[in-house]
């Protein structure tokens, strides 16, 4: 049971705004971890923290990578966040949408590549090994998390399910170990829901992936989080198993407001 | 009863345009003979004109309502005529036959005239083609690009004034100063991006323009250099014909030289990285891009090019002043890639021939040059703002 993404005191403001209140938070190897909350109790401004997107006021994230030394990680720029191993998607969809489905997931690999200017006017045996390396890599990723069929399709035609499901292909595709993953059911109907616990679980066991997410679908936190954070204006209210959170009264009052008396 | 409303619109329409008209094409006011003249003639030409081609611009308007619906049923299974003629073999190898053997007879048919009129368009497709990558591809609106233009311009005819330094030696230096001036003003500009990048570029430009013309120590002010060498083939130099024909080749060596490094350029990691960030500038960092390397990458590269020419366009004129760059040439070489297409490299060839050859061969109309410029610009924003070959993926096959 090793800690691989460590919070401490995590504080972010914005002007007199307190988004994030010294918040603790960890995420252990091998685990799917949620942090769930009401809208607008600061878990995207926690994933941009974490990601390098902001520069958080206060407090520590550090992060371990499985079989590596632990490394703090805030300030970092958001790209060295990702070839540090943490990738993430984002609530609002944000595929390059001008560029096909497999060079999409062919972004992910840069990170893990080299080749520059020189090689690519070049295009000496290392670069063409690097490329084919870099398709073929790319394509199974898209036959693991099933759109390859929309290879070569532009992200920006492809249907609402598969665009959710291109953004975890490409997050993959920068090798991390761990996922973030912002609201990936949202706007899915219950099947493609059901096909996204399938895919989550799959990343876990098969990949190793531990995976931090934030969503709004009870059934599927519940079903699928081994631990759930609960977040209310930037501050951590709860943490527990699904059953723990799903019993627990602070939880309930913060969800449905004081006046609640069931 | 559609048909009727279309008619009373069109009819208003009309209407506008001779209100709009009325002082300019009916009125003339005579002073010397102090008559006013009413030329009702002209107000009824306008007035059918307009209600007639009314009709043409709600009728293309449709159609291309009509071919967006298509595109938006996403089985994007037909490809346009163009692209097909760039994708298949079967049309593409006697095109590119076809092609090289008109360029290559092009200066022995036609006259010195037209094989220079030629090259100057050559040299704007390189410069299309390098604008290109900073624009088309990395999404960055540069209108300072003649900036670098000049500088490798200026680098070589100074180069070859003071220290008699050759064209061959020169076209080298022209393309790394023009690459260090890329870096120089890509790292100021990082931060910003869309409207705030172009006032800045275009600063940027002028600054260079305005420093050449004043600082007549360096460059000798408004007057300019002359006398600069024309290019030589090892130590030859060459009459003017033979120099003319010689640089004309020499721009068709460059121009399949830019094409070759920019199709390899934009379907590599760099050009993918470059396309990302087009597209998304967060997700494209969030993926592991460094933002500031790939912007500082394009703005070089497409430098570069600008260097390049720059020397080249120097021992073309062999007499070079600040007035060869002032911001029309920018926009110039803006509007072919737009007009071309973005990130589209044979779209970016085609913008460059027409917009450098047509009003060279439209001499006739030489009066109403700008206004045809500005009239197709803004019909082809309206019915074709993507241009006129829009950017295609490669697309990859897989048997599985």
């Amino acid at each position: 049971m090793n800690t691989i993404l460590e919070v401490k005191n995590l504080t972010m403001d914005f002007g007199g705004l307190r988004a994030l209140d010294h918040l603790d938070l960890n995420v252990v190897e091998g685990e799917i971890t949620a942090i769930i909350g009401p809208n607008g109790a600061g878990k995207t401004t926690f994933f941009n923290c974490i990601t390098g997107i902001y520069n958080p006021n206060e407090g520590e994230i550090l992060s371990s990578p499985p079989g590596k030394k632990r490394k703090k990680i805030n300030g970092l720029k958001p790209n060295h966040v990702t070839k540090k191993g943490i990738a993430r998607t984002f609530q609002n969809i944000r595929l390059f949408s001008n560029m096909t489905v497999l060079e999409n997931v062919m972004i992910g690999r840069h990170c893990r590549t080299s080749s520059g200017i020189i090689g690519a006017i070049l295009r000496g045996r290392s670069t063409i090994k690097e490329e084919k390396d870099v398709v073929d890599f790319s394509y199974n990723i898209l036959k693991k998390t099933g759109i390859s069929h929309l290879v070569n399709e532009f992200a920006k035609n492809l249907p609402y399910g598969a665009q959710r499901r291109l953004e975890i292909a490409r997050a993959i595709a920068t090798e991390p170990f761990l996922l973030l993953l912002d609201e990936p059911a949202a706007g899915m109907n219950p099947r493609e829901t059901r096909e996204l616990d399938e895919l989550i679980t799959r990343l876990r066991d098969e990949d190793n992936i531990s995976i931090l997410m934030i969503e709004h679908d009870m059934k599927l936190v519940m079903s699928l989080s081994d631990r759930i954070f609960v977040v209310d204006y930037g501050r951590k209210i709860a943490q527990g198993t699904p059953c723990d959170i799903i019993n627990n009264p602070i939880v309930i009052k913060a969800y449905l407001g004081e006046d609640f008396d069931a | 009863m559609i048909k009727f409303q279309e008619i009373k619109k069109s009819f208003l329409v009309s209407l506008w345009f001779m209100f709009l008209t009325f002082p300019i094409m009916v009125i003339r006011v005579n002073p010397i003979e102090k008559i006013v003249e009413w030329r009702w003639k002209n107000m009824i030409i306008v007035g059918i004109g307009s209600f007639l081609l009314s009709f043409v611009w709600r009728y293309m308007l449709k159609k291309r309502e009509a071919g967006e619906k298509r595109a938006e049923t996403w089985e994007s299974g037909k490809t346009s005529f163009m692209q097909r003629i760039l994708e298949e073999r079967r049309f593409y190898i006697p095109l590119v036959t076809g092609l090289t053997i008109i360029a290559v007879a092009f200066p022995f048919i036609f006259s010195m005239y037209q094989t220079s009129i030629m090259t100057t368009a050559l040299m704007y497709i390189v410069l299309g083609l390098g604008l290109n990558i900073v624009v088309g591809l990395a999404g960055l609106l540069d209108l300072g690009y003649v900036a670098f233009y000049a500088v490798g311009a200026y680098s070589y005819a100074l180069l070859n004034h003071h220290f008699g330094l050759g064209f061959w030696s020169a076209l080298p230096i022209g393309a790394v100063l023009g690459f260090i001036f890329g870096i120089l003003l890509g790292f100021p500009v990082l931060r910003l991006r869309g409207d705030y990048l172009a006032i800045v570029t275009l600063g940027f430009g002028e600054i260079i323009r305005l420093v050449l013309k004043n600082w007549n120590e360096f460059s000798f002010g408004p007057s300019g250099i002359a006398n600069i060498d024309r290019p030589g083939f090892f130590g030859i130099q060459f009459s003017l014909q033979a120099a003319t024909i010689y640089l004309y080749f020499l721009m068709i060596g460059l121009v399949i030289f830019t094409i070759i490094v920019v199709n390899r350029l934009q379907n590599s990691r760099i050009g993918r990285a470059w396309i990302a960030l087009r597209e998304d500038e967060t997700a494209c960092q969030a993926m592991g891009i460094d933002k500031t390397r790939t912007k500082l990458r394009a703005f070089a590269l497409g430098a570069t090019w600008a260097g390049m020419v720059g020397v080249i366009f120097a021992a073309k004129t062999t007499f070079i002043n600040p007035a060869s760059f002032t911001f029309l040439e920018s926009a110039m070489i803006l509007s072919i890639v737009v007009l071309g297409g973005m990130g589209s490299i044979s779209g970016v060839i085609i913008g460059a021939l027409i917009l450098i050859l047509l009003p060279e061969y439209l001499r006739a109309f030489s009066d109403y040059r700008v206004l045809i410029f500005g009239a197709i610009m803004v019909i082809m924003m309206v019915f074709r703002p993507q241009g006129i070959i829009s950017n295609i993926r490669r697309t990859y096959k897989f048997n599985e």
